[in-house]
């Protein structure tokens, strides 16, 4: 198997094209969807156990990085561009959550869309996503991980605007698109200088060139700061947050994959990749830590009023991708992936029990919709309820672990640990458990809210879908002790710790403890009984409420500040001045001469033969002239 | 232990062949014309097959050294068996259906990629003026066989008085280096000019024929006046024909007599190839744009392509010649793509081949004119089509070797280029249809223009191979 | 004193005839005849070339490649004759100035 890295990434892609080929009119409506469904879910499957087949090579190997090139792409200047795939201890944790939650989330989409007349499409998308996300993952070079990087882009594009016939839906994919855009124009920098000063783009060749004696001449902050602007707008932080709640409007699996476990995380998987850069740069990762940490409090406030119960969710994704961030700009990129390990596991879970809701009550979205689910939907409740108190940061579920070490970094790490930080990150985390709580009891507990018609049909999911949610929700419970920063601390050291500070340890995990069941404690005094208490508190606070609920304004805002100026910038200057007086004006210019060149030039062909060897016959003495005037 | 004439065994089995099919098509019924067109296709497989058999790392030489076989020849004369191949089986309708499919067509195919066969082994002037005169010879007879058609005769008059002017130049210029050198051999040539002996002034004398006999058969400007007459005139399948295969023969005429035999007088020729090469990449994307006939538009951007070639040629280093030959197996892909569609659009009594024929083309059938799409991205160099990476290839070998404001040239002139190229894209999908006449072929036809077709993408994306196969097959012939 | 004449001299003529085929391919305004018989002249040019060559440098292989072009030229003119019988029974005349359908 000396290509297996290359067939996990190119399973998916095979899935692709012949899911792809059913979905169009030659392949239409031929096979069945069992076909569809055994294809799409089996090949992620196998290349999950390749994964695994892959990691135990990798630990006979004595973890030394497995490498592939599958292709030399192109030769340029004595430089070969070779799509390489690396696999080590980091891209063993990413490609089996990939893989793993991947697998996870297909089976569970032949239950959800098994009623779309789009069957094949849909999944055709979802491969081509996984391929993508296993070249931004598995790719050695930055180039192969572009690659993927855009890629995923692109089906999360499609996957978005998948019922493109509703065009809100549509618009949110074009925001998603247009918002990443602006982030990669950043990433693209951060890629030529690094070309440029190291003259590779193989990411463990350019940790090994910041690690050596002699450092690149670049600015390691500068590299820093572009490649984080990458990030921004890949794993939504400020200020390019604003497309992933839009981005709800894809089917919920998509959410759940694209939207919280994988996709989203590139950004944290990019900086902890590169995290030699990072170490010489304390300035960008100040700069993550910060919006990180901004990001977190704010998406977290966000959260706490919105009522669609995938807007919630949404937020909070954000808002944990926040946390991430801290742990990275705080030097624990191994807590930070950890982290990511773990939300894929609750988060996926949550969004896949949101949308066996959302099935079972035939579409409905919104939480003051519903209520008194527990009973009805059993299972959903359960995984749910296990996931809920899981981000909440209960112990000793998977979230507390994972959470509790980013708060103690935060606070006591010799890289930019401060209590400033840390203060802002347990606010954050007390919200979330606030928030998540309100959510599960408004969905499932008190009277129900719901119109009879839709509380006639409440029905479980199949089992297809209950069944991924039990895997999912058990994962959630035992991940926390899956001892992930340890795994990968040869490769991803943790930062040191400020010895005054060591003390303080049991004190800080106290407290993260209180935290989540303040929060689990508020939620219930608002929210148990009919929720009167909530209201009366929104009735007293109208304008921090409105303002939360309208989620800051920040997309008015944008709209406000940036796109009507850009609108106006490039209809009236750009448009009317540049496009259609001067380039139009100078194309056009230019074509019509060029057409008028090409009429007097063709007018030389007049067909007649002698002046044809003439011609040549000048061309003769031309080049003997020339000849002699050069001997 | 090999036979002294296996290296021209391909050569020997066409040549049989061809007496067989002339022979055996007198006496078959036009019922059973197409036994002829099989055995032909049969040919033309089994001397691919020969030549992949036979090929060996290291040049043999036969007939006293007048022939070599090496990995270059090897390579090319596969190529044109293919294009050959895939020639006839894209003008098989066509021909059928203007009666034109007589055994005549298939020998004289034959006979002409015999001499495309000749010309790239050649290692002496005599062999490389034998093989030049077989395929020139047997396109003159082969423009003029739509025996009712003025515009065939007259493209037929001129393409013989021209080819038979640049002969005479090649064969002054050869005259003139043979006396200079006292040799035939282009090795012992090359040995003579390296070692300083030849009579320099005499040489320079010949050389500027010779490099003006070469420009006439590339159709380089401006020796090119031919070119769009010919391409006009000539009925499609034998455009087709000149288009294709050929370039391949003439790329190697220019590398065994450039490179090979006068590569001591480099800063001489190239001198002469950088004015070609920007006057033919100038003068050929310009004057496309004023084209209303696609066969003649193509015609200029053939003239534009040799000059890119040329771009690439003038390097005068290994990567120069490997992107130079890339350029041309790049174009002659592209080239039988774009005919074969053209030819696929005609039908009785019409030719298909102005711009405005391709109207409307997606809605008639959405396939062929992403085919076609395909053929003018891949013409005009946008990736990631195989066009873009040959063009990137010779601009690049350009820059290496220092001829910066060439190359860039060569981008502003494939700009001006791209104009004409996406126009008829434009008018396959922004107008409507006027001719809604269902699109009809064999299945042979469409499966392989299909095949044509996607090739330019995949190449395009993976072109690493066939670079490859250009660069050891230089490497192995001596073009260090 | 009679001298024989020297490799320069059969040089010259060389160019001359080939000159003259030149200046007869694009001077006569009447018909494509005329061009034909110029392109034998200049493989005789050419001819004449190789023979001197081959006979002051006493090389056999000048002589071997001047029977090829004289063969060659005879196959070459008659489909050369063969294309202009066929242009006159299309066309109507052998005019060079005639030619003139393929332009643009």
């Amino acid at each position: 198997m000396k290509h297996a890295l290359t067939l996990i990434v190119l399973l998916p892609l095979v899935g692709f094209l012949l899911n792809g080929f059913l979905a169009t009119r030659f392949g239409g409506n031929r096979v069945g969807k069992g076909f569809v469904t055994a294809l799409a879910c089996g090949l992620p499957i196998a290349a999950f156990l390749l994964t695994v087949a892959c990691l135990v090579r990798l630990q006979e190997a004595g973890y030394q990085p497995l490498v592939d090139t599958a292709y030399t792409w192109a030769l340029i200047g004595g430089r070969s561009f070779e799509i390489a795939f690396y696999f080590d201890r980091l891209t063993a944790v990413m490609t089996l959550i990939v893989t793993g939650v991947g697998s996870l989330i297909h089976v569970y989409s032949a239950g959800y869309m098994k009623e779309d007349e789009s069957y094949a499409r849909y999944f055709a998308y979802l491969n081509l996503f996984l391929f993508f996300m296993l070249l931004l993952v598995l790719g050695r070079s930055l180039l192969v991980l572009f690659v993927g990087w855009e890629g995923v882009g692109l089906a999360s594009y499609l996957l978005i605007g998948f019922w493109f016939e509703d065009p809100e839906k549509a618009a949110a994919g074009k925001k998603a698109f247009i918002v990443n855009r602006i982030g990669d124009a950043g990433f693209l920098l951060g890629m030529f200088l690094l070309y440029q000063t190291v003259g590779t783009l193989d990411m463990d060749r350019i940790n090994a060139a910041f690690n050596g004696a002699t450092l690149p001449a670049v600015s390691a902050s500068l590299v820093g700061i572009l490649l984080f602007i990458g990030a921004t707008g890949k794993s939504a932080q400020i200020p390019l947050y604003v497309w992933l709640p839009d981005a709800m409007a894809g089917p919920t699996p998509v959410s759940a994959l694209i939207h919280a476990a994988t996709m989203v995380t590139a950004g944290v998987y990019l900086v902890a990749r590169l995290s030699g850069i990072y170490l010489h740069a304390p300035e960008a990762s100040a700069l993550v830590a910060g919006i990180g940490a901004a990001t977190a409090f704010f998406a977290a406030t966000i959260a706490l009023v919105q009522t669609d119960i995938k807007k919630v969710l949404a937020y909070s994704t954000v808002s944990q991708l926040g946390l991430m961030f801290v742990a990275l700009g705080v030097g624990a990129y191994g807590v930070a992936i950890f982290h990511v390990t773990t939300h894929a596991f609750f988060k996926a879970c949550l969004f896949l029990g949101a949308g066996s809701v959302i099935h079972a009550l035939s579409g409905e979205q919104d939480i003051l919709k519903m209520g008194g689910l527990a009973r009805k939907i059993p299972v959903t409740f359960v995984t749910f309820a296990i996931a809920t108190a899981a981000i909440a940061g209960i112990p000793p579920l998977a979230g507390f672990f994972s959470k509790d070490e980013i708060l103690w970094f935060s606070f006591a790490s010799a890289r930019g640990g401060s209590t400033f930080l840390w203060l802002v990150a347990s606010a954050a985390s007390l919200m979330t458990s606030f928030y998540m709580f309100r959510l599960l009891w408004l969905t499932f507990f008190g009277a129900s809210r719901m119109s009879h018609e839709v509380e006639h049909h409440v029905h479980e999911s199949p089992l297809s879908m209950t069944g991924v949610l039990a895997v999912l929700a058990l994962l959630s419970a035992v991940g926390g002790f899956l001892a992930l920063p340890h795994f990968l601390e040869p490769m991803l050291p943790l930062p040191a710790v400020v010895p005054a500070l060591h003390h303080h340890e049991r004190t800080l995990i106290g407290i993260a403890i209180a935290l989540a069941f303040t929060g689990l404690a508020a939620a219930v005094f608002l929210y148990g009984g009919g929720a009167r208490r909530a209201a009366a508190l929104r009735g007293r606070f109208p304008l921090a409420h409105g303002l939360l609920l309208g989620k800051y304004f920040v997309d008015e805002a944008y709209d406000f500040l940036v796109s009507r100026p850009l609108l106006w910038l490039s209809d009236r200057v750009f448009l009317r001045l540049g496009d259609r007086v001067l380039l139009d004006g100078t194309l056009n210019g230019l074509a019509a001469w060029a057409q008028r060149t090409a009429g007097s030039l063709s007018r030389i062909q007049t067909g007649n033969l002698q002046l044809y060897a003439f011609l040549a016959l000048a061309g003769v003495v031309a080049a003997l002239v020339w000849t002699w005037a050069h001997v | 232990m090999t036979h002294a004439l296996l290296p021209v065994l391909p050569e020997a089995v066409l040549l049989a062949a061809a007496c067989t099919v002339l022979l055996l098509d007198l006496f078959l019924p036009p019922s059973r014309r197409h036994w002829s067109f099989w055995l032909t296709q049969a040919t033309l497989l089994a001397c691919a097959a020969i030549t992949v058999a036979t090929a060996e790392l290291q040049p043999l030489h036969a007939f006293g050294g007048l022939v070599v076989d090496d990995m270059l020849s090897d390579f090319l004369k596969l190529l044109s068996c293919v294009a050959v191949s895939t020639m006839l089986f894209y003008s098989r309708g066509y021909l059928a259906v203007r009666g034109l499919f007589r055994g005549e067509v298939l020998v004289l195919t034959m006979l002409a990629l015999l001499g495309m066969m000749v010309m790239i082994s050649a290692a002496s002037f005599l062999t490389l003026y034998l093989g030049l005169e077989l395929l020139a010879l047997c396109l003159y007879s082969m423009v003029a066989m739509h025996r009712t058609s003025n515009a065939a005769s007259e493209a037929a008059m001129k393409y013989f008085v021209l080819g038979a002017l640049a002969s005479g130049m090649l064969l002054y210029g050869m005259s003139m280096v043979y006396g200079a050198t006292g040799s035939l051999d282009i090795h012992r040539i090359a040995r003579v000019i390296h070692a300083g002996q030849g009579n320099g002034t005499v040489l320079l004398f010949g050389l500027v024929f010779v490099v003006s006999g070469i420009a006439f058969k590339l159709g380089a400007v401006p020796y090119h006046m031919w070119v769009p007459d010919v391409y006009h005139g000539a009925p499609t399948a034998v455009t087709l024909l000149i288009g294709t295969a050929p370039k391949l023969a003439a790329f190697a005429l220019t590398l065994r007599l450039l490179g090979v035999a006068l590569a001591g007088l480099e800063f001489d020729w190239q001198g002469m190839l950088i004015v070609l090469s920007l006057l033919s990449m100038v003068l050929g994307n310009v004057t496309a744009i004023a084209q209303t006939n696609i066969k003649r538009m193509l015609a200029y951007s053939t003239i534009a392509n040799m000059g890119f070639m040329l771009l690439g040629f003038l390097a005068a280093n290994l990567a120069g010649y490997s992107a130079a030959m890339f350029y041309v197996v790049a174009y002659v892909l592209t080239s039988l793509a774009s005919f074969g569609v053209v030819m696929l659009l005609a039908r009785e009594g019409f030719e298909a081949d102005r711009i405005e024929d391709f109207r409307g083309l997606n809605q008639r059938s959405p396939w062929w004119a992403f085919i076609m799409l395909l053929v003018m991205f891949s013409l005009a160099g946008v990736p990631p089509t195989l066009g873009f990476y040959a063009k990137f290839a010779v601009i690049e070998a350009a820059v290496g070797a220092g001829f910066i404001w060439l190359a860039v040239a060569a981008v502003l002139a494939s700009l001006v280029g791209a104009f004409y190229y996406l126009r008829v894209v434009k008018v396959m999908y922004f107008e409507d249809a006027v001719d809604t006449t269902p699109i009809v072929a064999r299945g042979d036809n469409r499966a392989l223009l299909s095949a044509n077709g996607l090739a330019l993408l995949l190449f395009g994306i993976l072109p690493q191979p066939l670079m490859g196969l250009c660069v050891v097959a230089l490497a192995q012939s001596g073009f260090l | 004193m009679i001298t024989a004449p020297a490799l320069a001299h059969y040089l010259v003529l060389g160019a001359i005839l080939f000159a003259i085929a030149m200046a007869g391919i694009f001077l006569n305004r009447k018909n494509v005849i005329i061009l034909l018989m110029a392109i034998e002249l200049m493989l005789l040019a050419v001819n004449m070339n190789f023979i001197a060559f081959s006979s002051f440098m006493d090389d056999m292989a000048g002589q071997v490649f001047v029977f090829f072009i004289l063969t060659v030229a005879a196959a070459e003119s008659a489909i050369g004759l063969a294309i202009l019988v066929l242009l006159f029974r299309n066309v109507g005349t052998i005019n060079v100035e005639d030619l003139d359908r393929l332009k643009g």
